[in-house]
């Protein structure tokens, strides 16, 4: 259980509005993302459904039960932070305990969630240590076990794995994937970084200053974004976004090109230009082009990507093709043209 | 300053410290030197700084002539209870600024620090008034209340700072976790601010001991404490230098060690935060 | 953290602090203000009706008013000279590197915990006592003729007396604030070839300059309100009459409430033009 309805929900800080009416359907055991760039109100989302903040106008539903107006203890739903949110006071094991000890289960329940939740997360030998003494990985699984035993009909992760170190981040991602996996439990995740949307999520929902842009899943949203915001913030390294007489050539005001989908030569191609920087990593290399004459924005810069490597340095002239097929066209407004 | 320094100017300023340090802390010295020595030693010219005999008959006869243990309870009970009083008071309070702020929290604040402003001289005949109509002249109780009163700025606004250095969301996990107020108030907060709560109580409890405008005034035989004790030693006791030493010293002694633990709290609390 | 459901509740866990402040500020200042307005003598006929402003005018006019204000002026004034610019130099000192460092920090700090009665009986008898007092063995040591401190020099002692205690105070806030400064900022200005004292001028001071400016309004906050210390050496005899003690007296020992409320009234608007100062500062600093 753990359907998630948002129903015109409004919210204002004073006069300002930072979510206008928006409605969104959280299906049980889906893990959703909420992405965007910082200040989008991703957060404000997740902390409206949490019930930390009151929602301004509209209906937030829980498993069809109207929970707009439930404080945060009765809805359900557990919350890991981004700070983790650790009592710094209390052993690991009295930080997952505390919820149960709040909700008054017996002890031996207690108990019994706490060793299975630490046995699921490696943190059985850390049971009595404080948070303190812990390093970030397994301060952030703490917060993980605390939420888990409480046995919730949703997770709700707040950028979770941004205090993490790159590396632990990969780790740390594919053990909340797991256990999503595991649980089957409803899951919101808020994430500025589309990578991490993208390697998790089963629906992505895209938000720009409180709007919903698009929801999808992450490989609709990839091969066919709404609008040019999408189309630019999900993948990585970005879509080309062309304007000017060579978008007009495909009767659109915006054409869309992503590094991946173009191919480069030496000697022949449909665009020329001298390369900038090449980074080369190894499986793939991203070439960044200048004077393409192509307005793709400040700079006028087109980058490509190709697998493997090529013998190219800066300087060099360097000619692309784009694949027309892969090519979005978006009208004025930004919205895409099929 | 990262880095090296002469030895010969560290010898410097080492004695220069210690001369000027041990030079402000003589008065203090002598007093509790004094308060070892007999009356005639006391006052001998030229005085004797360690080399006299040694005794504790000034402590024996300060205990005789009043009744000690009575100021010493007296100060216990109105410097203890006006400091809890206050601190249980001010909890809720600067929870509620520091955890939910609002346009009007700044103001609130800056009034409760103006409010410490007031000179206690320009209200003492409307106190001393209420005092006799509720009865409560010359009770510890009127102490209590009164210095609870007068420190609860103080107390507010360290509790403040200490809070607003907790982050909120731990608060907001307690709260998801399904901990009502009381109990995030109870389990979480109070907890994680012990450091921050005892120094606001150890210098809202030397402020209240040393207070000695409304414990002079407001108290007789009854409900006197230490400050009372030893401005009674005004005159013509105070020429027996070695019992009001000890009496003296009998009256510091406790808020001497407490203050120096509580040094670094000092600034912060009797600045408003103002300086770091 | 902004639920309906916490502002309310931070509103009644508020409500207790604010309103026992609010009658605490409020109760007394009005009756204080009602009295100024009232010929007042609670053992000679109690309250004699209302006579306007007589009590202000009489307060300021009579002879006891100007000696109280220069008094006043004298120890506040005196106390800050001395506590701030010696509290400089020793925050300066207690900032190099030494041997005890934290020991003899407790020694300075010490005074501040004496009880004002003690520290003013103290010194009264035991250092300031013309016969037996230890001022009075040094100056006959060195062939003097000992001063009764505090009936002849009774201004000077008291701020002496003040001094020793208040000294602690400015000392820790500045050294505090000498702590805080960036020793990268003395560095570069010792690259840019600044001796010593133009650092200490040019970078040091004006670091402090907030601090000072702190000290300088807690202590005349506190400084105008000395009582204990007056009441246990002098009683205000000798000239050490001081505002606050006048006050005092008017109301205590010749029972004039009205008198005494119109004096109270002046004390209050004077701290108060103290306090703004003061809130401005902090004010500022709740919004860093």
């Amino acid at each position: 259980m753990g359907q998630i309805k948002l129903n015109q929900v409004t919210k204002s800080f004073g006069d300002v509005q930072v979510i206008p009416p928006l409605d969104l359907t959280i299906e049980d055991g889906e893990f959703t993302v909420f992405v965007g760039p910082s200040g989008c109100g991703k957060s404000t989302l997740l902390r409206l459904i949490a019930g930390l903040e009151d929602i301004t106008s509209g209906h937030i539903e829980i498993d069809g039960a109207d929970a707009t107006n439930v404080p945060p203890a009765k809805r359900g739903l557990a919350m890991v932070f981004q700070s983790y949110a650790l009592y710094p006071h209390m052993s690991v094991r009295k930080n997952i305990a505390f919820p149960m000890k709040m909700a008054g289960v017996p002890e031996d329940e207690q108990k019994r969630r706490i060793e299975a939740a630490a046995k699921a997360l490696n943190l059985t030998d850390y049971l009595d240590r404080k948070p303190g003494q812990l390093s970030g990985g397994q301060r952030q699984r703490v917060a993980i076990g605390r939420s888990i035993v409480r046995e919730p009909s949703a997770f709700l992760f707040d950028e979770p794995l941004s205090n993490l170190d790159a590396a632990l981040r990969v780790g740390m991602r594919l053990e909340i994937s797991e256990l999503h996996k595991r649980l089957a439990t409803t899951m919101i995740y808020v994430t500025h970084d589309q990578v991490e949307a993208m390697t998790m999520a089963d629906k992505i929902v895209v938000l720009r200053a409180g709007i919903i842009e698009q929801v999808g899943s992450p490989l609709e949203l990839y091969h066919n974004p709404r609008n040019e915001f999408v189309a630019g913030f999900i993948g990585s390294p970005k879509m080309n976004l062309i304007k000017g007489a060579e978008a007009q050539k495909h009767d659109a005001a915006t054409i869309g090109i992503r590094p991946e989908h173009t191919d480069v030569s030496k000697t022949e191609g449909t665009w020329k230009g001298t390369v900038g920087v090449a980074e080369h990593l190894g499986s793939d290399t991203f070439i960044h082009v200048h004077n393409t004459g192509l307005e793709t924005g400040p700079g006028d810069m087109f980058t490509v990507r190709i697998t493997g490597d090529i013998e190219v340095k800066h300087g060099d002239d360097i000619y692309l093709t784009p694949q027309l097929d892969k090519l979005h066209k978006f009208d004025p407004q930004g919205l895409r043209i099929d | 300053m990262a880095r090296a320094v002469t030895q010969q100017r560290k010898i410097i300023n080492t004695t220069a410290a210690w001369v000027i340090g041990l030079l402000i802390f003589f008065p203090i010295l002598w007093t509790i030197l004094t308060s070892f020595k007999t009356e005639a030693t006391a006052i001998a010219d030229p005085p004797v700084f360690l080399a006299f005999d040694w005794t504790l008959e000034n402590y024996t006869a300060v205990m005789e002539r009043s009744n000690y243990a009575k100021f010493l309870w007296n100060s216990i009970i109105i410097a203890g209870g006006s400091t809890i009083l206050g601190i249980i008071i001010a909890v809720p309070a600067a929870w509620s600024m520091a955890f939910v702020p609002s346009r009007r929290t700044k103001d609130i604040l800056l009034w409760m620090l103006s409010t410490k402003m007031l000179p206690a001289v320009g209200v003492l005949y409307p106190i001393y008034l209420i005092c006799i109509k509720l009865g409560i002249l010359d009770s510890r109780v009127a102490l209590v209340i009164i210095l609870m009163l007068m420190n609860l700025p103080i107390i507010v606004w360290m509790l403040y700072t200490y809070f607003k250095e907790i982050p909120g969301e731990i608060l907001e996990a307690a709260r998801m976790d399904g901990a009502s107020l009381k109990e995030e108030i109870l389990y979480v907060l109070t907890p994680m601010a012990i450091p921050g709560i005892a120094s606001t109580l150890l210098l809202n409890f030397i402020l209240a001991w040393n207070e000695a405008f409304w414990t002079l005034n407001l108290t007789a035989a009854n409900a006197a404490p230490l400050t009372a004790f030893i401005a009674s030693y005004s005159s013509p006791e105070g020429l027996f230098f070695a019992k009001l030493s000890a009496a003296s010293t009998m009256a510091i002694a406790p808020i001497l060690i407490l203050g120096w633990f509580s040094q670094k709290q000092l600034v912060s609390g009797l600045t408003f935060g103002a300086v770091k | 953290m902004a639920t309906q459901h916490s502002r309310s509740a931070a509103r009644i866990m508020m409500a207790p602090a604010v309103i026992l402040l609010l009658g605490w500020m409020l109760v007394p200042l009005v009756m204080t203000l009602l009295f100024s307005f009232k010929k007042y003598l609670p053992m000679r006929g109690g309250d004699l009706g209302w006579v306007g402003f007589e009590n202000y005018v009489r307060f300021v006019s009579s002879s006891a008013f100007w000696p109280s204000v220069s008094a006043t002026l004298i120890v506040v004034g005196g106390v800050l000279a001395i506590t701030i610019f010696f509290g400089v130099l020793l925050a300066i000192l207690l900032n190099q590197p030494m041997w005890g460092q934290g020991v003899v920090r407790i020694l300075v700090i010490a005074p501040f915990f004496v009880m004002p009665t003690v520290s003013a009986l103290v010194w009264k008898n035991m250092f300031m006592d013309p016969t037996n007092g230890l001022f009075a063995h040094l100056w006959r040591f060195f062939g003097a003729d000992p001063v009764s401190w505090l009936s002849e020099a009774s201004l000077p002692s008291i701020v002496m007396i003040v001094s020793w205690q208040w000294l602690p105070f400015a000392t820790l806030i500045l050294l505090t604030a000498i702590q805080s400064l960036d020793s990268e900022q003395l560095e570069a200005a010792e690259m840019d070839g600044a001796p010593p004292l133009k650092r200490f001028a040019f970078i040091t001071l004006p670091h402090l300059s907030r601090a000072i400016t702190i000290v300088l309004l807690i202590q005349t906050i506190f400084l105008l309100a000395i009582f204990a210390e007056i009441f246990v050496t002098t009683g205000g005899a000798f000239g050490t009459r001081t505002l606050t003690y006048l006050i005092f007296q008017r109301v205590l020992e010749s029972q004039n409430i009205g008198l005494g409320s119109a004096g109270g009234v002046y004390a209050i608007i004077l701290a108060n033009i103290v306090a703004i100062f003061l809130m401005r500062i902090v004010g500022k600093n709740l919004d860093a």
